[in-house]
């Protein structure tokens, strides 16, 4: 089949970007979408020309290191699958499509359709995570978690941390990246000790990084290649509700346990 | 920075406070149009309900001075969050393309925006008198017959109204997403009683302006 590509090609962040045209008259519909790119590279290669840039690792859907936007939707037209998962049968013959790189301050770009989502990182450690005792595993079942909050915290941990939500979303909100790890460690019991700190400390870097605000429109939940849903949203605002208004303060007596 | 400055000072925070602040005037609203719907009881009970709330001066103007401050800080927030929104995508993109975004959804400053111009427009129109081509002091009916008589200001009124539809429309359910007050067992029925008190309100209100031009409310 034959696809006309408009590649937004741009060397860095400070200089200009632009669609580049790129006619390829034989595309197979079993290629996957970054297998197409690979061939045009491979194209643009033995032409001298500077191949385009992307992100990608495990191409299997499971990593979020891949991620572009294809005619305004971030990984492309297929529903919960990555841009590396995305294959051609997709498209028809003669579709033009038009691919750009995540748009979000908080994301800059690197070269062509590769941006730098180190902030989703800061947002991790922020308070993404559990502070557990090291030392060897405990035994299975030791701590019980109830079958739907299991269901819960591993829907919410399929995020892949790919940055699609705020690619997708018209503020460049990235609310629902963080409101996933919120939800995933806010259901196990694991979780609960730092789940009121979490939520704030993650929130802090979130508007930190300069992400924009949540409206609830929705688009990162319906571009999320997981489908991560936006009840996580209502739970991390939820969460840092009873952060504010309900958490206790450290209050120290100052009387030691002696 | 004290809990309340930080809390005031995040994204998450300000849509918290536009949410109580918008629940408010969405409770306002209702109230308000089941008060208009007295224009079809006659010139008597409107006036007198209008003598009513006049006569509870003390009372009256807490509700004024609570709503101002509503108003106020949702409109704050709703603005300072339009300016971070706008600073978080410097680049658009050159070929955008949306899902399922609702127009109302995608439109909420604008709405918003146009609502707080209508409410003034309101009060200079119905409360002050100043933009009423016979005002009448605290004679409602008088006001509202004559005020609807003159077709610009119906037009305008009613297309507000389908504004504060679309405007209500998404931020009755948004709301419940930024109080964290979403549960699988209740969310069909918060939908289903948001979307039928928008809509009460917006066609309880259409309606008085089109039965003024109908003729079927006359002086
Ligand atoms: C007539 C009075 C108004 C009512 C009853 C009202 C109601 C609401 C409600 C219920 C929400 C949802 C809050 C949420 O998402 O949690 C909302 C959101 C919003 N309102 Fe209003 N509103 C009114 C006037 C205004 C005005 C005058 C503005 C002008 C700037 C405005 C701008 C907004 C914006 C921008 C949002 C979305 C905020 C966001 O999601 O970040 N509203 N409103
Ligand atoms: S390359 Fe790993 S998810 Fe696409």
């Amino acid at each position: 089949m034959r696809i006309i590509l408009h590649v937004w090609r741009q060397k860095n962040a400070q200089s200009p970007g632009k669609f580049e045209r790129y006619e390829r008259p034989e595309v197979s519909p079993d290629m996957s979408f970054l297998e197409m790119l690979d061939v045009l590279n491979e194209d643009l290669v033995n032409k001298n020309e500077q191949p385009v840039v992307f992100d990608h690792d495990c191409r299997e859907g499971i990593c979020g290191a891949c991620g572009f936007v294809v005619n305004g939707i971030a990984h492309g037209p297929e529903d919960g699958t990555t841009v590396c998962q995305l294959h051609m049968r997709k498209f028809k013959d003669g579709d033009e499509l038009y691919l750009e790189p995540w748009r979000a301050k908080a994301f800059p770009l690197v070269r062509d359709l590769l941006v730098d989502r180190s902030a989703l990182d800061r947002i991790i450690q922020a308070g993404g995570y559990i502070t557990a005792p090291t030392g060897t595993s405990v035994d299975a079942n030791n701590i019980l978690v109830a079958k739907p909050d299991q269901e819960r915290a591993m829907d919410a941990a399929a995020c892949i941390g790919c940055g699609a939500c705020v690619a997708a979303c018209p503020n460049a909100s990235a609310m629902l990246f963080t409101s996933a790890k919120v939800t995933h460690l806010g259901n196990l019991p694991q979780g609960q000790p730092e789940r009121l700190d979490r939520v704030e400390a993650m929130v802090a870097t979130m508007d930190k990084e300069g992400f924009g605000s949540c409206t609830l429109i929705g688009e990162c939940s319906a571009a999320c290649p997981k489908s991560i849903s936006m009840d996580s949203i209502a739970r991390l605002n939820g969460d840092y509700i009873r952060a504010t208004f309900v958490k206790r303060p450290l209050e120290l007596s100052g009387q030691g346990s002696g | 920075m004290s809990w309340t400055l930080k809390f005031w000072d995040s994204t998450v925070g300000k849509k918290v406070l536009m949410a109580l602040t918008g629940a408010a005037g969405f409770v306002f609203v209702i109230g308000h149009m089941a008060g208009n719907m007295q224009v079809y009881l006659g010139r008597d009970q409107i006036n007198a309900y209008a003598h009513f709330l006049h006569e509870k001066a003390g009372l009256l103007w807490v509700v004024r001075i609570a709503l101002l401050a509503a108003v106020g800080l949702h409109v704050l927030s709703a603005l300072q969050l339009q300016l971070i929104k706008r600073a978080a995508r410097p680049v658009r993109y050159q070929k955008p393309g949306i899902i399922q975004a609702t127009p109302a959804s995608r439109t909420m400053i604008f709405t918003g925006l146009l609502l707080a111009w209508f409410l003034l427009y309101h009060l200079a129109h119905f409360t002050w008198g100043n933009a009423h081509p016979a005002f009448r002091e605290l004679d409602a009916y008088n006001n509202i017959v004559t005020g609807f008589q003159h077709v610009p200001s119906s037009v305008f009124y009613i297309v507000c109204m389908v504004l504060l539809g679309l405007h209500l429309g998404h931020g009755g359910n948004a709301l419940f997403f930024s109080l964290g007050l979403v549960h699988p067992k209740y969310r069909q029925a918060v939908r289903a009683i948001t979307y039928a008190l928008m809509l009460l309100v917006v066609i309880a209100n259409i309606s008085i302006p089109v039965a003024v031009l109908a003729g079927v409310l006359k002086i």
